[in-house]
């Protein structure tokens, strides 16, 4: 079909995606025809998206007007290489998410499956619609919507009283982030009133102004990003949801946020100051830092996911202030390092963690357990979800050749090369800062270890997971996607690199100098440092199989089955296996500042002993329970206007009136 | 028009009007003064009669047609048929006597004599520079318009309420006619059927008010604020 453009063929997704939602809306309670046949639909949509959203970052600039909007506020849409690469990310993720959707929904369980398919779809195709609009109202509106949607399918399960709390939250702070955004527009457009973006580019904005954009942006993006210190809803909200949703949620819809703020700092605000960056790099650090210590010592799957999804934010907003401060110093082939990073780490973590969250929902239906100390030697009951879960796993710990080392490597990389930044301070300060990035990459693996090693490996902590089952066939395949994607990642750095190259052209103007060697990655030059996962992954291959032919074949050739070593003391049971508490221990005594601890341990003398740790956000008392009091006085004081009496109300009227006259005298 | 520049000068017929408006102002005393329900209903009558009466000589020197459509909407509603409707509301109601008002009436009185003299220095700026019959007017129909409020705020029974209500509109029309040779005959109509709908409403209400707390007394509503 040479007629039919990229944008043109997103609507057409678009458009398929609200028709197969009215059509779950139609049969609610059919939950046949909403696995079998709805998200299937929804499926090759979105793979059709992901092809289309290849295409845009490899082909040219399309806008469209849509007929939509109010009266002479048309939608604006256009398509360029930036928008379409989340709209890649958004289609490759949410193909494998749609199929395991079709494998997951039961029928009595949160709310109606089509009701559910009705909330999932719109909310892919409002993100799709985020990622072209090319005006403020457009944008908004869809934002909104994705907003809504993500609310109702966090809320899905609304009999729990925990549930509609944690929603509650969530929109309450996408709400105020939204007001932060809407806020940035009216500062982009400059006074001119004209609120498309192509108008915004055109705009000249002095670096207060400018300033003022940057801030709000970071307020209204990094809040939906969760951003420390906006970050409160993202641990209540991603594990309420049900497991296709929070993969969503954490593996997409947080880039869109991260896409958001790319469209403002490096397509619509013209002007960029250095320490913007180092405020953004700043904050993305803390946040890393944060977010991988509260995973380190949670005991709810979801949760521990959840929070990692934090630190992997921080790492991209990391990488995003990099950029803005290279760029600042007119740096353009660092700034695209470190644009690329942040980008590629964005690809693979929606990758990752949509399968870590998929592989909890799995386990969840097999176990009906979420709480990691009730967990334990699954990879023999679940081998498949084990297995394709270990791929995550290793990928998000940073373990080459998966595709998470890529990206920390290549973010690694700019770190590395900021001695060179032309200001004294900067050049001596953001190397130390390196320190705390690694820390939070090393962490990552071992928030892993505890993971996986507490959910699938050891020996079941309760009876009735010996009737655990693996996974169905859609979600298998559904999984099985996913964790291609991660090694593809990782196999072929320099193709996505080269991808990424057309959207940093657009954004600064220069892409990685790729040497064209398809097997090495060599950003920036290749006497540096350069790296190839293929030939790591052969190697590394040959010594596994060597080894394992010396030992089967020269060595001695038996293989034995014995008890393993019990320290001399037989009678073992499971409970006595490390768990997630202990496991997480070692980080709680260390970065104990961090947490607001309640503990309770039992006396040698109880009979039954109970052991209970809380470990508490300390920014819920340092900020939002404050605000909260606040509010409640304010609203408390401005509630004694309402007195009930109608005399006291006419009076109001009365005396505005008289104010009002004299006013207009 | 040759007639505006005529009446200017203190001819008889703008002499007729600001009798008249005088008129309206010392029933809108009145009205402020009164406690019986039942005469508060004539009062508002009387002024509806007055009302039509100046408009109509306003229609006559004028010579506009539409200002006598007017006059015959305000006579049918505002003479016959709100009345007609206040007074079988009562019957039916019971309520002959308004008790007690918020604020005694003597102290009512001076709040009203400092709003006729505000409104009059409100009018000032804008009769200095209208041509029209009214000049003078103007700050009446402002004064109306604030003593029906304050009527409406003093009062704690339901029906006062809304004839305040009604005299305000009195007072609106006035000025609509006097300052401006009447409003645009949609809005006109709007206005009047807005009235209507609501004086329905409000009839409703009352109905509604008597059965949940066996009197008319609009104090028991603070009962439904939240605390």
């Amino acid at each position: 079909m040479p007629n039919v453009t990229p944008l043109q063929n997103i609507l057409v997704v678009v458009m398929l995606w609200l028709a197969v939602g009215l059509a779950g809306l139609a049969f609610p309670r059919n939950l046949r025809i909403v696995t079998k046949l709805l998200f299937p639909i929804g499926a090759a949509g979105a793979l059709a998206l992901a092809v289309s959203g290849y295409s845009a970052v490899t082909g040219a600039v399309d806008t469209l007007i849509l007929p939509l909007g109010l009266p002479d506020l048309p939608f604006h849409l256009r398509l360029d290489a930036l928008s379409g690469f989340f709209l890649m990310l958004l289609g490759a993720v949410g193909t494998g998410v749609s199929v395991y959707a079709a494998g997951y929904l039961r029928a009595g369980e949160a709310s109606a499956p089509g009701v559910q398919c009705f909330f999932f779809q719109v909310f892919l195709a409002s993100m799709a619609l985020v990622t072209i609009a090319n005006d403020a109202y457009a944008f908004m509106v869809f934002w909104e919507t994705m907003a809504l949607s993500s609310y109702f399918l966090v809320v899905s399960d609304h009999e729990q009283p925990d549930i509609r709390r944690a929603a509650f939250l969530y929109l309450l702070m996408a709400h105020v982030g939204a007001v932060a955004i809407l806020l940035c527009f009216g500062v982009l457009q400059g006074g001119t009133g004209d609120y498309t973006f192509d108008s915004m580019r055109g705009v000249e904005h002095t670096p207060f102004w400018g300033t003022v954009a940057f801030a709000l942006a970071l307020a209204g993006f990094g809040g939906k990003a969760g951003i420390v210190p906006l970050h409160v809803w993202l641990p209540e909200a991603h594990p309420a949801a049900p497991s296709p949703a929070s993969a969503l949620l954490s593996a997409v819809m947080l880039k869109i946020a991260v896409y958001g703020f790319l469209r403002i700092m490096f397509d619509l605000l013209d002007t960029s100051v250095w320490w913007w960056g180092v405020v953004v790099l700043a904050l993305g650090l803390i946040t890393a830092l944060y977010g991988v210590i509260f995973s380190a010592v949670q005991s709810d799957m979801k949760r521990l996911l959840a929070w990692s999804s934090i630190e992997n934010i921080g790492f991209i907003f990391a990488g995003l202030g990099l950029a803005i401060t290279f760029r600042a110093y007119g740096m353009g082939a660092l700034a695209a390092l470190a644009l690329t990073a942040a980008l590629y780490h964005s690809l693979n973590h929606g990758f990752f963690k949509s399968l870590l969250f998929l592989a909890t929902g799995s386990v969840l239906h097999a176990t009906s357990e979420r709480s990691l100390g009730k967990l334990g030697g699954l990879i023999h009951r679940m081998p498949w979800v084990a297995w394709l879960a270990l791929v995550g796993t290793l990928g998000i710990a940073g373990v080459p050749p998966l595709n998470g080392f890529v990206s920390e490597w290549m973010l690694l990389q700019a770190f590395l090369f900021t001695p060179g930044l032309p200001h004294p301070y900067l050049n001596m300060f953001i190397p130390v800062a390196t320190a705390v990035a690694v820390l939070a990459a090393a962490l990552a693996g071992y928030v892993m270890v505890k993971f996986y090693g507490v959910v699938f490996l050891g020996r079941p902590r309760e009876e009735k997971l010996i009737e655990a089952h693996d996974a169905g066939a859609w979600e298998k395949i559904g999984l099985a996607w996913l964790a291609a994607g991660c090694v593809l990642l990782g196999l072929m750095p320099v193709a996505v690199v080269e991808l990424i190259g057309n959207i940093t052209r657009l954004l600064v103007g220069q892409s990685l100098g790729n040497p064209s060697n398809w097997l090495y990655l060599a950003p920036i030059n290749a006497e540096r440092s350069s790296y190839s996962p293929l030939l790591l992954l052969t190697v590394v291959a040959l010594v596994a199989l060597a080894t394992w032919m010396l030992v089967r074949y020269f060595f001695h050739g038996r293989i034995r089955r014995g008890p393993a070593w019990d320290c001399g003391f037989p009678a073992q049971t499971s409970r006595m296996q490390d768990t997630a508490e202990g496991f997480g221990q070692p980080v709680r005594v260390v970065f104990e500042p961090f947490f607001r601890m309640q503990r309770e341990l039992p006396l040698p003398s109880d009979q039954s002993p109970r052991y209970r740790v809380t470990v508490d956000d300390h920014f819920w008392y340092w900020i939002y329970l404050p605000l909260a009091r606040a509010t409640e006085f304010l609203s408390r004081m401005a509630s004694k206007l309402q007195q009930g009496r109608i005399s006291i109300y006419l009076l109001y009227s009365f005396l505005t009136l008289i104010a009002l006259l004299f006013f207009v005298r | 028009m040759s007639s505006t520049q005529a009446l200017l000068a203190p001819s008889l017929p703008s002499q007729l009007i600001n009798l008249l408006a005088a008129v309206m102002l010392l029933i809108a005393f009145a009205m402020l003064a009164q406690r019986r329900v039942l005469t508060l209903i004539n009062l508002f009558a009387v002024q509806g009669l007055i009302l039509t009466a100046s408009t109509l000589l306003v229609a006559w020197t004028t010579s506009q047609p539409h200002l006598y459509w007017s006059a015959l909407i305000t006579l049918v509603l505002k003479v016959l048929v709100l009345p007609l409707i206040l007074h079988r509301l009562i019957r039916k109601l019971n309520v002959k006597w308004d008790v007690e008002t918020l604020i005694k009436i003597p102290t009512t009185m001076i709040v009203g004599i400092v709003l006729v003299i505000l409104s009059f220095n409100l009018a000032l700026p804008i009769s200095a520079l209208s041509g029209t019959v009214a000049r003078g007017t103007l700050g009446i129909a402002i004064a109306i318009v604030l003593l029906a409020f304050l009527m409406m705020i003093t009062r704690s029974k339901a029906v006062p309420q809304v004839i305040g209500f009604l005299a305000m509109e009195n007072g609106l029309f006035f000025a609509a006619t006097s300052a401006t040779y009447g409003m645009p005959m949609v809005v006109e109509l709007g206005i009047a059927l807005d009235v209507l709908i609501g004086m329905v409403i409000l009839g409703v209400f009352f109905f509604q008010i008597r059965e949940r707390f066996d009197s008319l007394d609009i104090r028991h509503l603070e009962k439904l604020k939240e605390d």
